[in-house]
């Protein structure tokens, strides 16, 4: 069975006085259908990019990305976008925010049924009693929770997330993963998201695609998390593996992320194969012999999940 | 604050400041061999024309508020022109760059001309003297509309485009559920400062070409040696230009609460 979303060679280089910047070199990554793949990485590292580029806001240099069958060419409605602010128009409800994709995707539908879809995605969104509130009127998360129920009402072929909840506090933080969890459970979507939160990807990711540092970002190491779902956040935090996936995250962060790729750890964290599959099981390293240049950003030191 | 410095910021100040002006009118209009009419002589002159400002005795001779209301009519007229103009030039300018590079050293060009003018122009061009004045008004006041309407579609979030791009809304769902709606609050700064000028534009267009109204009016009374008049105009052309701001600055207010 082929994959749902095939990324293959993608590459981004801009141009600059310098010469060209290349961001992101031949990233590889296949999603199958109903799978939560989380992409993790210093920020900087041009995983926002691949996010765009999927999402189709930015212009690919060269490489395919394939979703169900179909290339992706430019921005379209099959794939449900929940940007980083929520990206609401704050002239509109959030009612109306969430009607805006459904008539364009159910412009065949009746007014009443397209009525009904928003309103049922709001409800489910915890806004049964806010849905006709501007954005001005709702906290920070509640805006999330309307930019949320406006991507999965428009039923697309996967969902792409670019770290949507990296503006919340933590506890709104918590309730929201916890909505997305359930209703991507719900409606069995494909999700893609970017973050740069350890705690976030393991709680929500089938798989945590972890990204090196930048230029030539590429895929460093793919953590496969094998909780049972649906999850409870309590009884992950209180699995043995919690610990582990976390430190190999952290790991990778702070050490690996500037480290030539396709080499995998020294000494692969000991953990319980019947639970957790660890390690780069899907990814096949290259043989890259390319010096690895400095990051652009940041501290590569810098733990992701300070922020 | 105390309800008390209230009241003294928002009338003992303003009332001792149109006192000082009144009294060195006074002085200035005591002054030997001055033609400035006291206050209280343009008062008794004018108080005719106040106190029953509706009243039509006569073609040249109407209440002040009548005079006010045929230029009110043109400015509404002109004002309409030039919104209707403007606003889609703005939109252009605004979204684009090839049109705003073609045409923004024209309009820098032509935008601090004159009514005085353009008056002219409008004459030969229209040979009647009202469509003249409509003329002058629309292309004097437009340009803030253009000015802060192309700046305002310039300055849309990129944020609103992704919306619409990743929605894929057509170009008209675009412009009408996205960029118009992003773009109102600067829309409505240039329609204020359009009605500014436009006001200030009607009294101009009125006095070269007759058209009856306030403008033309004082212009008439400046010809019988009616000095009064004159004063009693400004002070109603001042009046209606503060109301008309104010009115502006309402419903401007409440597009950019959102």
């Amino acid at each position: 069975m082929g994959a749902y979303l095939t990324i293959s060679r993608l590459t981004k280089v801009y141009p600059t006085p310098e010469g060209p910047a290349v961001i992101v070199r031949d990233f590889d990554l296949e999603v199958n259908k109903g799978e939560f793949v989380c992409l993790i990485g210093h920020s900087g590292c041009g995983k926002t990019t691949v996010l765009s580029m999927l999402a189709g806001l930015n212009e690919v240099t060269s490489g395919v990305m394939v979703l169900a069958g179909k290339e992706i060419k430019g921005p379209g409605p099959d794939r449900g976008m929940v940007f980083q602010s929520p990206c609401l128009l704050p002239w509109l409800t959030a009612f109306e925010n969430v009607m805006l994709g459904v008539d364009q995707v159910y412009y065949t539908a009746s007014r009443q049924e397209r009525h009904d879809l928003a309103e049922y995605y709001l409800s489910l969104v915890g806004l049964a009693d806010a849905m006709h509130k501007r954005p001005a009127e709702l906290s920070q998360g509640m805006r999330q929770r309307v930019g949320i129920a406006r991507a999965f009402a428009l039923s697309p072929k996967m969902l792409l997330l670019d770290e949507p909840f990296g503006t919340l506090d933590s506890l709104t933080r918590f309730e929201l993963q916890k909505v997305l969890l359930d209703l991507w459970g719900r409606d069995q979507k494909t999700a893609f998201m970017v973050t740069h939160d350890v705690d976030e990807a393991i709680y929500l990711a089938d798989r945590v695609v972890m990204m090196t540092n930048g230029p030539d970002a590429e895929v460093g190491d793919i953590l496969d998390v094998h909780f049972p779902r649906p999850r409870e956040r309590k009884a992950i935090m209180e699995h043995p593996d919690y610990y582990r996936l976390r430190e190999y995250l952290i790991i990778f962060l702070e050490e690996r992320a500037e480290k030539k790729r396709g080499i995998a750890p020294d000494t692969p964290p000991h953990v319980d194969e019947r639970i957790v599959d660890l390690g780069p099981t899907r990814y096949k390293g290259r043989n890259s012999s390319k010096p690895i240049g400095a990051s652009l950003h940041g501290d590569p030191k810098r733990a992701g999940s300070n922020r | 604050m105390s309800k008390n410095r209230v009241n003294i910021d928002w009338l003992v100040l303003p009332m001792l400041g149109a006192l000082g002006v009144i009294g060195i009118w006074t002085l200035w209009s005591s002054m030997p061999g001055t033609n400035l009419p006291s206050p209280l002589k343009t008062w008794e002159v004018s108080k005719l024309y106040v106190v029953e400002p509706f009243e039509k005795r006569g073609e040249l001779d109407q209440g002040i508020l009548r005079f006010t209301w045929y230029s009110l009519v043109l400015v509404a007229k002109g004002y309409a022109l030039a919104i209707l103009i403007g606003t889609p030039l703005g939109f252009l300018l605004g979204l684009s760059k090839m049109f705003a590079k073609s045409f923004d050293p024209i309009i820098q060009v032509l935008r601090p001309v004159s009514p005085l003018a353009w008056l002219p122009l409008g004459l030969v061009l229209f040979e009647r003297s009202e469509p003249a004045a409509l003329f002058t008004i629309a292309v004097c006041a437009m340009w803030p509309t253009v000015l802060n309407t192309a700046v305002g579609v310039r300055s849309v979030p990129q944020d609103y485009i992704n919306v619409a791009r990743v929605l894929k809304l057509s170009r008209v769902k675009t412009l009408f559920k996205v960029l118009i709606p992003a773009t109102m609050p600067y829309m409505f700064t240039g329609f204020r400062l359009s009605l500014g000028i436009a006001w200030l534009v009607i009294v101009a267009a009125e006095m070269l070409t007759g058209v009856p109204g306030v403008g033309g009016f004082l212009w008439q009374e400046y010809n019988s040696l009616i000095y009064e008049h004159i004063i009693l105009c400004i002070l109603t052309i001042g009046l209606v230009g503060f109301v008309l701001d104010r009115l502006m600055s309402l419903v401007e207010a409440r597009f950019k609460s959102i």
